[in-house]
Formats: C-alpha cells, structure tokens, sequence
C-alpha cells in the first residue's frame, strides 16, 4: 500500500500553563510539536505498512522549521517526507491549504490511502482533509475509529458518529480522517531517529508543484479574519452559600433560570 | 442569476428529523430577517416523514426543499456532497448554515470546495454587517482567541454552529410555507462508499468532545455510588459525563471522559461540575466552556472563579434536588 499521511505543526496549545490570577495562557516558550490528532494517523499508517507492506509519505505544508515535524513522524516509521514552504503559500485558509496540499499530492503519483488528523488543535476546523479529498476527486469519510479490512480495492472501516458507529466499505483511492479512539501512537524509535536525522526533505514551492497562483495565501483565500478579540475569561459569576434545605431550593431554583436564560433546558 | 437566500442544512434519521435541523432555522430566521430574504431548509433523505417537514416551517422556515431518494437514506459522503452542490448551483442561496455535527463537519467542506467558497467551522455568532456581509465569529488557538471572520467575494458564504449552542424559536402553526420536492439527476447519487452496518450505542454517556453539554464529578463525589448522581443528571440532560483526574484515577468514570490538561480539552454549551477543586490542569480543559455551573462545599475552591454560576454546599444535599427537577420538568413537558 502506498500511504500519504497529512501532518501539521501547531504550537503546543494542549499543554498550556494558566495563569491563576489573570487565567489567561502563559506565551512565553511555546514550543511546536506536531499536532497530537495526527499521530493517530500516522501510527495507522505505520501499522498498515506493517502488515501489508508499501510504503508512507509525509507531508505538511508550513514554514522551513515544519521539517522537524516530519522528521519527528519519520523516525515513528514514516519513510519520507516532503516540506511544502513559500512565502506565498503564507496566511492560506482551509480551501487554499487543501488545494496546495491537494496539488502536492498530485505529484506524487498513484497512491492507495491519505490518511489525515480530525482536525488541528491550532486551526481546529477538521476541513483540510474533506478539502483534499475534494481537490483530488477521490472518496472520502471522517470520523474513523478503525480500518477492519484491507481488500483489494477497498477499505472497510468503523467511523464513529453521535448515536453509534457505522461499518462503511470504501473504494481505493480513498482519504480518511482519523479519531484518537483507533490506535495508540508509539513512540519514536533509536534507529528511527537516526534515519530522520539523516534523511534528505525536499522542499517545495510554486515552482516545484502545480499551482496557479491567484489560489495561494491570504490572496487565495475565501474567508478573511477582519478582527481578533479575546474571549472573556474571569467570569465574576453568583454564588449562592446554602446552609439548609431551604437555600438549596433556592438556589436550585436560580440554577433552573439560569439554563432557561441561557437557553440550555 | 444573482446570489439570494438563506438555507440551513437540515439533518434526518430514519426519515425523522434531527434536532439540530429546528436550532439552525432559530439562526437563519435571525439572518434572513436581516437580509429581507426567504429562510429556505434543506432536507435530504428517503421517505421523509411530513409532518416533519411542515414543522420545518412551524420553526421558521419559508420554504423546505427536499430531495428525496432511496439513495439518501443514510449519510454517505458521496450523495450528500453531490446533491448538495447541485442544490447551489441550481438556486444560488447568499448563505448557507450546516451543523458542526459528524454530517455537518463532512458534508460542509467538500460542498465548500466544489462550489469554491469558504467555510467558518464552529462558529459561536454569526450576524450581518451594514455592507451585508455574513460576520462570522469562532472560538481559535485552543479558545485562546476569537476570530471574526467574512467571506468578501465569494458565494454563498458558508459557516458551520455547533449543535444544542441554541434553542429553537417557539413552534408557530400560522407560519405557511411551501414544501418543494426537486428530482435529481441519478448519476449524482452514485457512492463509492457504502454502508454495510450500523452498531448503536448502548450506552448513553457519549463522546465528552463533541458534548453540547457535560455533567463532570471530582473526588468531592466520595464513592462510585454518590458519582452515579452525575451519570443520571447526565442522562435527563442529555449531556455526556465527565470527570477530574481523581474521578478517572479512583475508576468512577474511563480515562477517555477524563477533563484537562492530561484529558480531553472541551467547549460544551453547558457544563455543571460538582466536587472538583478547579485545579489550573483542571480549568485548561474547560476554558471554552460557554456557561460553567460550579458546586463545591468549599468557598474558596478555584472552580468558583470560572463559574458563570455557583453553588456552596454540599452535593450530596444539592445534586438530588437537581435531579428530581429535571425529572418534574420531563414529566411535565
Ligand atoms: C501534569 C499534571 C496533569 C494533570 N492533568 C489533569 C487533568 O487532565 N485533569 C484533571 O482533572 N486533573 C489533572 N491533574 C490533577 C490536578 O492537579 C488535580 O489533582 C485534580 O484535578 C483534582 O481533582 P478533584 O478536583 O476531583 O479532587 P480534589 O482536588 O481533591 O477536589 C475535590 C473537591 O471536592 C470538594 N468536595 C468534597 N466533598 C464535597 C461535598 N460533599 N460536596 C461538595 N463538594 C465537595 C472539595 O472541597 C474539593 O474542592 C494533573 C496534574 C498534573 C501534575
Ligand atoms: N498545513 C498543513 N499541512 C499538512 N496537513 C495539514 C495542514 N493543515 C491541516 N492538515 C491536515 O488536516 C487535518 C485537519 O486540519 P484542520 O482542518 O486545520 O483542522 C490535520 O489533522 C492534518 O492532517
């Protein structure tokens, strides 16, 4: 099986240190890791080669520093990656980061499987992967929980939804995006890490790849963000002290206008 | 053909409509009177119940347009995506509103790229601007930010809300409107995915992620029986349950229910703790929660300076009385 798997780098968000005083997250020292839904996909594509053979590709598209990203996936088992960097790629929204990736992937030639993260912790929208699949005018699901049955053409997988989850049969080629309930993500290995050290990223721009220009960027992108705010964060709520059965009622009762109020019974 | 109309994406199973269908109509109605436009409720599916559908229009809808196919019965990427689009090409609507559901959050960004627009996920408003504009505002960075979001030129301007994020509008049975069935061609509905089965869930503490709405218990609950007492107001609320570190490390709840910073981050609409100190590991899992009800017997826990509403006390005293509450209120409704 030849396996393309999408990976992002994203600040480390996830572990934030609060600050108790002011609540808000302390910046300083951030670091970049790869966004933790796409190890999910990564390790299935790893498991996958293992039992079936083939070979996986990496690719991300971001700055020159995302190659840290892929040498981190290369040394779980990914066998190579590819670095999508340009300055005109930079500020791309949903629909232009799955075209550039889309045309990427292109170049790539035949392939069997794409498998993605839900979504980013940075971006957090989990369009990317639908958007790709879309490009390349392949089949497509979310939500994956399993893959059951590698068959000759197709793929049967377990995706998971609100009330249950779905046994579904996919044609090959086919993109997938992955939950954190279908695997456990190994760590990376010595030898993997010495082989990623070493290994040679290409890095890709306009020139290299399929794209017209008026599609990349912020200059490509449908949607513009036209302000930032912060969302509020002490919330100077009631408290309601209860001594005696009587003041429960009471407050009970205050807790019931409040949902009502805002709408949520 | 200029660009015209609000739609909202409904969602059905087993030909009955989902919830999440009458919330967005509360949503289009508030732009479509803006607009002084038509609200217009897209249904797709297969024997589609219709009385469902005329409540489409009791809940604000002027118009539903229905595809109905054997083919559409279940959501499958395929069908759903193509019959959409041809759905905008067809009518053009200015903008499109879809839940960010496992459909919705499917569907939506395909649509948006074959149509070649954008597409706000998860926004928490959504409104109109002097120019007309759609404003569309997120949460982003891990709820760190709020985003305010347009898409200038292209069209419909598409956005995704979250599921339970609203009530819908009071039921209206003067509103008329007209129910359209339009044929579709069928090489559209061809699926390179099928479905082969469907496994329900039996049970009902749901996934905490995508929870609308979350009743989470801490060491303050004492013993697996009184955390019980959580699970219930979970089930009359139709929330998923959740848990503090101590709640999953004592075995009361499984670690994927597990809030925080080693847990899961969630943003529900609603979100009632009870016997959890609010520890700053804790609180970073629960910053985007809209309205946060705190109980703890202690007035200087942490958790009450995140509440929106709080309540000292002991939960042993407090959680039955909530129960038995939500227990009238089914009754009586
Ligand atoms: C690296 C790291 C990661 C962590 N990750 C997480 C994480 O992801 N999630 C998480 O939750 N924690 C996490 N923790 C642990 C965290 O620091 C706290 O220990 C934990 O959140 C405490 O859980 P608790 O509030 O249930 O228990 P406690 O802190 O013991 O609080 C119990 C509360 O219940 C109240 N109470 C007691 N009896 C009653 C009663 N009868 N009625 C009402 N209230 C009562 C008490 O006043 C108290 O406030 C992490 C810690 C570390 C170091
Ligand atoms: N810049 C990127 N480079 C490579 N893959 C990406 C990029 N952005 C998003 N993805 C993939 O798309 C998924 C969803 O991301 P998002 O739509 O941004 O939430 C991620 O989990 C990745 O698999």
């Amino acid at each position: 099986m030849k396996i393309i798997v999408t990976i992002k780098q994203v600040p480390e968000t996830g572990n934030v240190k609060m600050d108790p005083v002011t609540g808000t997250m302390k910046r300083d020292g951030v670091e970049s890791i790869v966004n933790p839904l796409d190890l999910y996909a990564v390790e299935e594509a790893i498991r996958l080669k293992n039992e079936f053979g083939g070979e996986i590709i990496a690719i991300t598209m971001g700055p020159p520093k995302a190659d840290r990203a892929l040498r981190e996936v290369i040394s779980m088992g990914c066998d190579s990656g590819i670095l999508l960097s340009n300055k005109s790629f930079a500020g791309a929204d949903t629909w232009s980061t799955s075209y550039v990736l889309a045309q990427a992937i292109k170049k790539l030639g035949e392939y069997d499987l794409i498998l993605c993260g839900e979504r980013a912790t940075d971006g957090d929208t989990g369009q990317v992967g639908p958007g790709i699949a879309t490009w390349l005018d392949i089949t497509f699901t979310t939500y994956v929980s399993g893959v059951k049955e590698v068959k000759e053409n197709s793929l049967v997988i377990e995706r998971m939804v609100e009330t249950g989850y779905e046994i579904l049969e996919i044609e090959n080629p086919s993109l997938l995006t992955v939950i954190k309930e279908i695997n456990y993500p190994r760590l990376p290995s010595l030898r993997g890490k010495q082989k990623a050290r070493k290994l040679d990223i290409p890095v890709w721009g306009p020139e290299e790849i399929d794209v017209e220009n008026k599609n990349l960027g912020l200059k490509g992108s449908p949607t513009r963000v036209v302000r930032i705010s912060k969302p509020k964060v002490s919330r100077n709520g009631e408290l309601f002290v209860c001594k005696n059965d009587q003041d429960i009622e009471n407050a009970v009762g205050k807790m019931f206008e409040f949902l009502e109020s805002k709408e949520i019974i | 053909m200029s660009y015209k109309n609000v739609w909202t994406l409904s969602e059905q199973e087993q030909g009955k409509l989902k919830e999440v269908s009458f919330e967005l109509l509360k949503r289009g109605r508030a732009l479509a009177d803006k607009r002084k436009v038509e609200l217009v409720a897209i249904v797709l599916g297969h024997n589609l119940d219709k009385d469902d559908l005329q409540k489409l229009i009791y809940f604000g809808a002027d118009k539903v347009l229905v595809v109905d196919a054997p083919e559409l019965e279940y959501f499958l990427t395929d069908p759903y995506v193509n019959v959409v689009t041809k759905l905008i090409e067809n009518h053009k609507p200015e903008i499109l509103i879809a839940s960010a559901t496992t459909t919705g959050r499917t569907v939506a960004p395909a649509v948006a790229i074959k149509v070649n627009t954008g597409l706000t996920a998860d926004c928490t408003g959504l409104d109109i601007d002097d120019e007309g504009h759609l404003i569309q505002t997120r949460p982003a960075i891990g709820g760190n930010i709020l985003a305010t979001i347009k898409t200038p030129i292209h069209r419909p301007q598409m956005a995704s809300v979250r599921p339970h994020s609203n009530q819908p509008l009071d039921i209206d049975k003067s509103r008329t409107g007209e129910i359209v069935y339009e044929e579709i061609d069928k090489e559209l509905l061809k699926s390179r995915i099928k479905r082969i089965e469907f496994h329900e869930n039996e049970e009902e503490t749901g996934n905490i992620q995508d929870a609308e709405v979350i009743i989470a218990g801490g060491k303050g609950c004492k013993t697996e029986e009184k955390f019980k007492m959580i699970k219930e107001i979970a089930t009359l609320m139709h929330g998923a349950v959740g848990g503090s570190r101590e709640a999953v490390d004592l075995g009361w709840i499984s670690y994927p229910h597990q809030i925080g910073l080693s847990g899961q981050t969630v943003s529900p609409h609603f979100y009632l703790v009870a016997g959890v100190s609010g520890a700053v590991q804790h609180l970073a899992g629960i910053k985007t929660a809209e309205n946060i009800v705190a109980i703890n017997n202690d007035s200087e826990a942490q958790i009450f300076q995140v509440a929106d509403f709080g309540i000292q006390g002991d939960l042993n005293d407090i959680l039955p009385v909530i129960i038995n509450k939500l227990k009238e209120r089914k009754e009586g409704k």
